[in-house]
Order: structure tokens, then C-alpha cells, then sequence
């Protein structure tokens, strides 16, 4: 039997069910109602193919895991997170690298997904290339599902070439002023004072910049901020304390946020979809893609 | 009731055959009322007048879709978005623009031309094809390699419901907030409700662009040197693979330079900042020398880079030439397997006697093999079909997939069952349905089902015992 066999068989036809992933955003979205099975997904790097540009793996792989089989061959994937977490985890929460503006957000990152629906049986989400409009895009929909319409086993994601070097600065200068002086840096992120900045590419264009930068007030810093753990979405001011991603509208703060208000007709769509994928409720009871601010 | 002036539907026998049709060869189609709403109000009241009347309703751009897409089943309401074609609002600092679904994609392009912003996908089509048509079919483009295909440029898009309701779907700015379903409306076809108004992403343009054409004196050597540039970690702005024949018919017309006597040419667009972009004019240069090409030319300036691409997007112009129809395929190979292919393509051109041109989206493994016939030679459609079903077919044996941006509509439903298993479609259905639960939203067109659309012939014939 193999592993995705395995993982049906543990997930099964019926009673609540969980994946156990990492367990670094656990609460994100809710816990899972008390009584909840929990499972585990398959773990590991199974094919990487440098010259297509994609990694298959376990959906429990931990982060650090695909990292190290990657690094040797000078590819990325888009999936940001502690060396934990597991891949599926990142996906199912949904959150995009800070360095998207870059790289690209995580829901371009799903190629392929072989999971496991409320019926108990296994299906494949997307297809196996880069470009793909076989139908209609399952892959985008369960990424930052949480598990609550199919849990995932094995996953087939893009990669990146890595940059060749990447240097974060920071200085008492508006952000606005970093737009105009570079070309898609990867994040900008403002606390209502200081902005910091991180450039990536080739080493001769990342020196030619951070040259640039200095010339406008800005220093070399070890790497990006400490941010604050909860997310907000940005509702036109930096509070004390807080971080802002430019671009993305993410606020990175201090306190959990109110939760965003949802327009019923969306909510109303959403529940469908739900009910539709699983209709006794039994994968995740509890998480709710919408109790969650950003 | 009255939700149009008359001056806005109509249902003479011109428009609705003039409406039956789109860019594809699936004739046969049957419209009902034609409508052409102009605000997000009157298509809801266009979507009511479909319920209200037990009738379906297709949304329709430019028409210019190749798989059936907007072709009409079954006397349906057409509504046609041309006259939605405002362009509301362009927020620079955020780089989003929220634009009309008529918007032509080139009439865009050229509005924000000098900002120093541009919506990346640049479908072949883009003289005609709408954004809305671009968000429903997931449409791509020569510059979609890097910056990735529509999905990744719609930050967000209001939608009708086929219920009547409006929705909108995605932020401005950042990930959705919940579930993407904005990501799983992207690509609908229309199956799923009618896009009102769009945000677009725009992307910072490239301080330093080089264009090179590479020239080959074997096809597979260009298709191999395709993936030696990916494997050495450079991904390409654009890379395109022109054949012998495209070569021949549009160097007359555009003089791009491109060898005549070359089996086939690659266009590769490096894009960034100036010192990575001679690194990669480098490295490309090398591996192109490695790998058999005859010469590398560097576009000089503009102006040469401008004719460079010109002979690539006058290549479906140029065919007209050769003969009077073509049907296009569009189908998504590894990459590393587009030599072996490509040879199999040929084959089955030749077997049955066809002639076939290549002018595809090589850097991501996208196949666009050209039958080139004439539809008065009788049996020839015959001949057309069974070719281009042996090319579905090779693209699936090799780890392929049906679609890399053309999408399914009716043309390819019958071919779903191929890639995908029963479970795989119950899933996908389980999406329709939950946009749309009554089945009137462009009904017939994605998943494969028992029934056949209008009089359209013999494309859409799903074999028996397939899933439903
Ligand atoms: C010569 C030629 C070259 C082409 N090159 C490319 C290419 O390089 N890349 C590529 O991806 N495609 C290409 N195409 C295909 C086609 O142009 C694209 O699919 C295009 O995006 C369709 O836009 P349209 O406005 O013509 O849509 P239509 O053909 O009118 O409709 C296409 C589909 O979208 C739906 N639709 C249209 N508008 C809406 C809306 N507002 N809301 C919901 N659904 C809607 C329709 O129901 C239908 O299913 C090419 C076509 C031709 C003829």
C-alpha cells in the first residue's frame, strides 16, 4: 500500500478529522472541535525535477525538509514559514511569503493535489505542468481552505531559481520613496517610522541598489524585523507597535484583531462550497476560513 | 419584464447567428436573445430574464475563445460584455486597476503605456480578447513564463451569480480573506457567473529588457536548448519556439530577420536589472552555442526587438496564406519532453496528411500545433479531428495535461475523462455546483456530461460511459 493509501485508509469514511501538521499555526482559524480525530500526512521529499521546476512531496513533510533538498540544486519554493512546519500546514492556512512581491503568492505555488475528500476516497486537484487549465482550479480553492473542504497528502509545487543574494536595510524613510528608487524589491515593510527593505537578484544589481538605498538614508540590517505575531488587514493607519507589509495590506501586530466582516452574499457562496465538498462537516469541525483577520 | 432598451437585445436572426459562433471550428451553435448590458445592474437583470424564462445564460467577451467556450446551447440569453468596456479607475501606488470586463486587452495596455505599469498577460489575441474573457479563461501569453498567467495578475473581481446576486470575490491588495474564491472563479469559463468589473495587477515594467533570436538546423535541438535554459536557473521573461513553416510564412510579410532556411528559431526576452540581464544574455548565448544553434543575435535596439516580435504575433495573420482554415491546439507537455513530441506531432500530421506549423509558449512546455486545411476539400474535418485527438493523446502519454490556456469549453469535454478519474470530476463539480446550483450558467461546457449541446457537431460527442 503506499503512503497516500495509508493516509485514506487513516482518514476513513466518516467521524471528524483533522491533519496534524507542525502544529506552529494551530489555532489559526479556530481549533478543532474536541473529539476530533486527528491524522497525519505523508512525509517526504519524493521527486524534485530541477529542469521542470517541481518538487513533489509529502503534504507532512516539515518545511526544513524540503529546504535542505532544495538548497543543493539552487531552487525555492514560494512556502515561507519556521523549518517545522509542514508542508501542507503552509498551504492550508494560506498565508503568502513576505517576499511576494517577488516570488509570487502562495496560492500560484499548488501545481497538483492528491487528497482525500469527506467521502473517504482520493482525488487529484490541478495537473502535473507548470501551466495548466485542465478544468476548473481546485488547486488555488484549497489553498487557505484549512483542510475544511479536502485534506491534502501528496502535493506537486513549483520552484523558484533562488536568488543569488539577498540583503535587507532598513531606514527612517517613507516607503513610497523605495517604489520609486528600485525594481520590484522583494518585501517593504513600514512601522510608522522606520522602513525596512529586502532586495534580492543578482549580487551586481543587489549591491547597485543597496547603493542607491544608502544614498537615501537607508542601512544594511542582518535581516528582516521581528515581527509581531498576530495578523490584522490594514484599515488606513499604522498602530503603535505594528508592522505593515507594503503591497499586501497585511498588518503584522502586537494583539489579535477583530475579524474581518464578511458581505453574507460571499458567506452565503462559501457555505455552499463547503456543504458541497463536504456535506456532514466532518473534515476540520471547528476551523473556519473566515474567523481569521488577514 | 424590461430590462434592456430594444436598441440593446435583440433577437434577429443575424445577431443570434453572428453570436452562435467563436474563434473555434464548432459550428452549430444556437443562440437566444443577445444582449449587451452596460452596468453590473443590467446583467443581473439579463441573468433574472434568463430564470425567469427557464433559460440558460453565456457570457460573452470578444468571441475569440478556441474551445467553444461562448458558443451558445439551446437557444441560451447571450450576454455580451463589449459594451462594458470602461476602464474606472488605475491606483498607481497600489498597482491595481479596476476595469470593465469588455476592456480589450490591448486597448489597456495602451492606456497605461508610459506609466511605467503594465498588465502582464498578452494573449496572441490581445487585439481582441477582453479582460473578462482573459479572467474566464485563464488566459495566457508569450509573458506569462515569469510573471504567470492571468490568476496571478486578478487581485479581485466582482461576479453575478447565476441566483442574481453580486458578489466580490478577492482583495485589492494581499491574499483573499478566507477561501480563495476568487482563485477558483478565475478560469470558470463562465460556468460560474458573469465577471462585472475586474482589478487587475499591474506590474512594475523591467528597467533593462534583451531580446535574442536563436537559430536551429534541427527542431529538437532548439526544443532541448528550451530546457538546458530553465535546468541552468534561468527563467526567461518570454521563450517561444517558432518551426520552419511559421518561419516561412511571416518572414515575407514582417522581415524579422529570422533565417529562412532555419528549421526553427527561438525568441528568448530576458528582463530585470541591467547586470543580471548580461548575465543571463551570458548564459543563454552559451547554452544556445552548446546546444546547436547557428547564430545568437541580440536584438540592437527597439526597433529590432519590436520586428522580432512581430514576426510572432503575425504568425496566425500570415497562415491565412497558406490555407483558408486552421484549428489550433493547445495542449502542456514537461518541458523536458518537447523534442520527443514535437517529432510525434509531425508523425501525426503526416499520417494524415495535414500540414502542421509550431509557434508555442515553449518555455513552460505550452504546445500550439497549427492544422492548417481547407474546409471545402471534403473529408477533411474528418482528417483534422482524428489528428488532433492523436495529439491530446500524446501530450497525456507523455505527463501532459489537455489545456495550458484555451481552456476545455465544448472542445475538449470529451477528453476530460482521459486526465482526470470520476472522483477527480465529482470534485470539480462539487465547485460548479455550488456556484451554481440550477445549471444555467453557460451549461455543457467544462465537464463532460451525457448531453449535447444545440446542433454542434461532431467535436462535442461525448463517448458513452463516460462520467456524468
Ligand atoms: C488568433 C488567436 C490567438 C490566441 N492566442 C491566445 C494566447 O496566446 N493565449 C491565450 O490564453 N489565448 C489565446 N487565444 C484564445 C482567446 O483569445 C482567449 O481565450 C481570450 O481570453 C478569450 O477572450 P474573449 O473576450 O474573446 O472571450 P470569449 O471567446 O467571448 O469567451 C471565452 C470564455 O469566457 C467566458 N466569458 C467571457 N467573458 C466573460 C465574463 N465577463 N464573465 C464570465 N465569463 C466570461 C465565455 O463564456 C467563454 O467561456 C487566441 C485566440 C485566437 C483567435
Amino acid at each position: 500500500m503506499n503512503a497516500l493509501d495509508t493516509f485514506r485508509d487513516a482518514v476513513g469514511e466518516s467521524g471528524a478529522v483533522c491533519v496534524r501538521g507542525g502544529g506552529t499555526r494551530w489555532a489559526v482559524g479556530g481549533l478543532p472541535r474536541p473529539g476530533t480525530r486527528e491524522v497525519v500526512a505523508p512525509s517526504g521529499v519524493k521527486r524534485h525535477d530541477p529542469a521542470e521546476m517541481i518538487v513533489s512531496v509529502g503534504a507532512g513533510t516539515p518545511l526544513g525538509d524540503l529546504r535542505e533538498v532544495l538548497r543543493p540544486t539552487g531552487q525555492e519554493t514560494t512556502l515561507d514559514g519556521p523549518d517545522g512546519c509542514t508542508v501542507g500546514g503552509v498551504l492550508a492556512v494560506g498565508h503568502s511569503s513576505l517576499r511576494r512581491a517577488r516570488v509570487g503568492a502562495l496560492t500560484d505555488a499548488l501545481l497538483e493535489a492528491n487528497c482525500v475528500g469527506a467521502n473517504g476516497r482520493t482525488f487529484t486537484a490541478g495537473g502535473p505542468t507548470v501551466k495548466n487549465v485542465t478544468g476548473y482550479d481546485l488547486c488555488r480553492l484549497l489553498v487557505g481552505s484549512l483542510g475544511t473542504l479536502a485534506l491534502m497528502g501528496e502535493v506537486l509545487l513549483r520552484t523558484r531559481p533562488a536568488p543569488e543574494h539577498a540583503m535587507w536595510l532598513e531606514g527612517e524613510v517613507e516607503p513610497d520613496e523605495v517604489a520609486a528608487a528600485c525594481y520590484r524589491p522583494s518585501c517593504v515593510l513600514w512601522d510608522g517610522t522606520t522602513t525596512s527593505v529586502c532586495l534580492e537578484g543578482y549580487q551586481v544589481d543587489v549591491v547597485e541598489e543597496v547603493s542607491i538605498l544608502r544614498r537615501l538614508g537607508f542601512r544594511e540590517v542582518g535581516g528582516s524585523p521581528v515581527l509581531p505575531p498576530f495578523r490584522a488587514r490594514w484599515a488606513g493607519n499604522v498602530p503603535e507597535g505594528a508592522v505593515l507589509e507594503i503591497g499586501t495590506g497585511v498588518l503584522h501586530q502586537p494583539l489579535p484583531a477583530d475579524l474581518p466582516l464578511v458581505d453574507p452574499a460571499v458567506a452565503r457562496l462559501a457555505g455552499r462550497v463547503k456543504v458541497s465538498f463536504d456535506p456532514t462537516g466532518r473534515l476540520n469541525p471547528g476551523r473556519d476560513p473566515y474567523r481569521e483577520a488577514a | 419584464m424590461e430590462v434592456l432598451g430594444p436598441d440593446r437585445v435583440t433577437d434577429g436572426s443575424a445577431a443570434r447567428r453572428l453570436y452562435s459562433r467563436d474563434g473555434s471550428v464548432i459550428e452549430g451553435g444556437r443562440a437566444g436573445p443577445v444582449c449587451f448590458p452596460e452596468t453590473t445592474g443590467e446583467v443581473v437583470g439579463c441573468v433574472q430574464a434568463a430564470r425567469a424564462h427557464g433559460r440558460a445564460f453565456v457570457p460573452r467577451g470578444a468571441g475569440t475563445g478556441l474551445t467553444g467556450g461562448s458558443v451558445p446551447c439551446d437557444d441560451p440569453v447571450m450576454i455580451v460584455t463589449t459594451r462594458m468596456n470602461q476602464i474606472l479607475e488605475v491606483d498607481r501606488g497600489r498597482r491595481v486597476a479596476w476595469v470593465e470586463p469588455g476592456v480589450v486587452n490591448l486597448d489597456l495596455a495602451h492606456h497605461l503605456a508610459g506609466s511605467g505599469l503594465h498588465f502582464a498577460p498578452d494573449p496572441s489575441s490581445q487585439q481582441a480578447c477582453t479582460i473578462g474573457g482573459n479572467v474566464a479563461n485563464n488566459s495566457g501569453g508569450p509573458h506569462c513564463l515569469a510573471y504567470g498567467v492571468t490568476s496571478a495578475h486578478v487581485a479581485a473581481v466582482e461576479v453575478v451569480l447565476s441566483d442574481g446576486t453580486v458578489v466580490v470575490l478577492g482583495e485589492e491588495q494581499g491574499d483573499s480573506v478566507g477561501l480563495d474564491l476568487r482563485g477558483a472563479f478565475v478560469g470558470g469559463e463562465g460556468t460560474l457567473g458573469v465577471a462585472t468589473k475586474i482589478a487587475v495587477r499591474l506590474t512594475q515594467d523591467p528597467p533593462k529588457v534583451a531580446t535574442l533570436l536563436l537559430d536551429f538546423v534541427e527542431v529538437a535541438d532548439a526544443a532541448t536548448t528550451v530546457s538546458a535554459i530553465i535546468a541552468a536557473g534561468v527563467l526567461p521573461a518570454a521563450l517561444e519556439l517558432m518551426d520552419r513553416r511559421v518561419v516561412e510564412a511571416v518572414e515575407p510579410f514582417v522581415h524579422a530577420g529570422y533565417p529562412l532556411d532555419a528549421a526553427a528559431v527561438l525568441i528568448v526576452e530576458l528582463d530585470g536589472l541591467p547586470g543580471g540581464v548580461a548575465h543571463e544574455v551570458g548564459l543563454v548565448t552559451r547554452i544556445g552555442s552548446q546546444g546547436g544553434a547557428r547564430t545568437v543575435r541580440l536584438a540592437a535596439d527597439d526597433a529590432e526587438r519590436d520586428r522580432i516580435w512581430k514576426g510572432r504575433k503575425s504568425a496566425f495573420g500570415a497562415i491565412a496564406n497558406i490555407r483558408p482554415d486552421y484549428y489550433l491546439h493547445d495542449t502542456v507537455i514537461p518541458r523536458t519532453k518537447l523534442a520527443g513530441v514535437l517529432d510525434e506531432v509531425y508523425a501525426i500530421a503526416e499520417r494524415h496528411d495535414l500540414l502542421v506549423m509550431n509557434v508555442f509558449h515553449a518555455g513552460d512546455g505550452n504546445l500550439h500545433p497549427l492544422l492548417l486545411f481547407d474546409s471545402r476539400e471534403p473529408g477533411v474535418m474528418e482528417r483534422v479531428l482524428a489528428a488532433g485527438e492523436e495529439i491530446v493523446r500524446a501530450s497525456l502519454a507523455a505527463g501532459g495535461v489537455l489545456s495550458g490556456e484555451h481552456g476545455i469549453g465544448l472542445e475538449k469535454r470529451r477528453f476530460m475523462s482521459l486526465q482526470f478519474s470520476p472522483e477527480d470530476l465529482a470534485a470539480q463539480d462539487a465547485l460548479r455546483r455550488a456556484f451554481d446550483p440550477d445549471g444555467i450558467a453557460n451549461p455543457l461546457k467544462v465537464l463532460p456530461t451525457g448531453a449535447s449541446c444545440g446542433d454542434v457537431n461532431a467535436l462535442d460527442v461525448v463517448p458513452d460511459g463516460v462520467w456524468v
